[in-house]
């Protein structure tokens, strides 16, 4: 017996996990690498 | 090369090619999954589901490319010293681990209306799934040994024997009865039409890109905390 799945469900679930997990990985990187940076310049005393 | 291992230098470059690779990389990822999603065909066989190759396949790639990456990184280190090589080993981790999970998730959710299963225990889906633990422990031993002060030695013997897996997740559809399809994409040419082709490798060229820029930020956080860990030791040392 086949299965009726709506392919477009599957295709939406990927690419949700797919932008979703790119974009946090860009966001946090970016973030962290500012908050570090910040940070050496305070203990550099500027 | 010695000369791209110099912090100083490194950075130089690092502050605008870090935003550059990132802007480049969401720019040509957007497209490449819009075109994807809404201009490529559905295959003959697999329908709407092929159009999860976009997001699958760089992501295969970077998961295993990551890895390549701190290979080379853990020799260079371990032969010539380079002091941005454990860095960059360091700095490839997290992005390869992501990359390797988007990789197992969307190869998940394409098996289950192509395959009719989530999950297989195969040779490609299980060396694959070992490659992640394989960052994953890589992420655990490079945050002891830089807790406890530790040599860095034995994080970058890991990083070289654990390339090990990578032969095998590209050879474990020749090697093994798979689910899995054997390679698309080989040196002797493509066995897939150029509509499904061409975005795909402005999809791959995009996350690269996106890989590159994490991986440089990642780089210059890690030398921004080893640099101001320095400053205050001495300036302790001082008072």
């Amino acid at each position: 017996m086949r299965e009726a799945l709506n392919h477009w469900d599957f295709v939406i679930a990927a690419y949700a996990v797919g932008v979703l997990g790119t974009l946090a990985l860009v966001a946090w990187s970016w973030l962290s690498m500012r908050a570090a940076e910040s940070r050496r310049d305070k203990a550099r005393g500027r | 090369m010695h000369g791209f291992a110099n912090p100083a230098r490194f950075l130089r470059i690092a502050r605008w090619l870090t935003p550059a690779l990132l802007v480049a990389g969401l720019a040509l990822t957007a497209g490449s999954l819009a075109w994807g999603l809404f201009a490529a065909p559905a295959e003959r066989l697999q329908g709407d589901t092929v159009r999860i190759v976009f997001i699958h396949v760089p992501s295969a790639w970077l998961g295993m490319g990551g890895w390549t990456a701190i290979a080379v990184a853990s020799l260079v280190e371990l032969v010539w010293r380079h002091p941005l090589a454990a860095i960059a080993a360091r700095a490839t981790a997290v992005p390869g681990a992501v990359f390797a999970a988007i990789c197992l998730a969307s190869g998940s959710i394409w098996g289950r209306p192509a395959w009719g299963t989530w999950w297989v225990w195969d040779g490609r889906l299980t060396s694959m799934l070992v490659l992640l633990f394989l960052y994953l422990g890589y992420i655990a031993l490079a945050q002891a040994s830089d807790r406890e002060g530790a040599s860095s030695r034995i994080v970058a013997i890991f990083g070289l024997v654990g390339a090990v897996n990578i032969p095998i997740i590209h050879f474990s559809v020749l090697w093994w009865n798979s689910l899995h399809q054997p390679p698309s994409l080989t040196t002797g040419g493509s066995a897939m039409a150029a509509e499904f082709l061409i975005p795909l490798a402005v999809a791959t060229l995009g996350f690269s890109f996106i890989f590159g820029g994490v991986v440089l930020a990642r780089m210059r956080a890690i030398l921004a905390d080893v640099q101001a860990e320095a400053r205050l030791r001495r300036r302790a040392l001082e008072d």
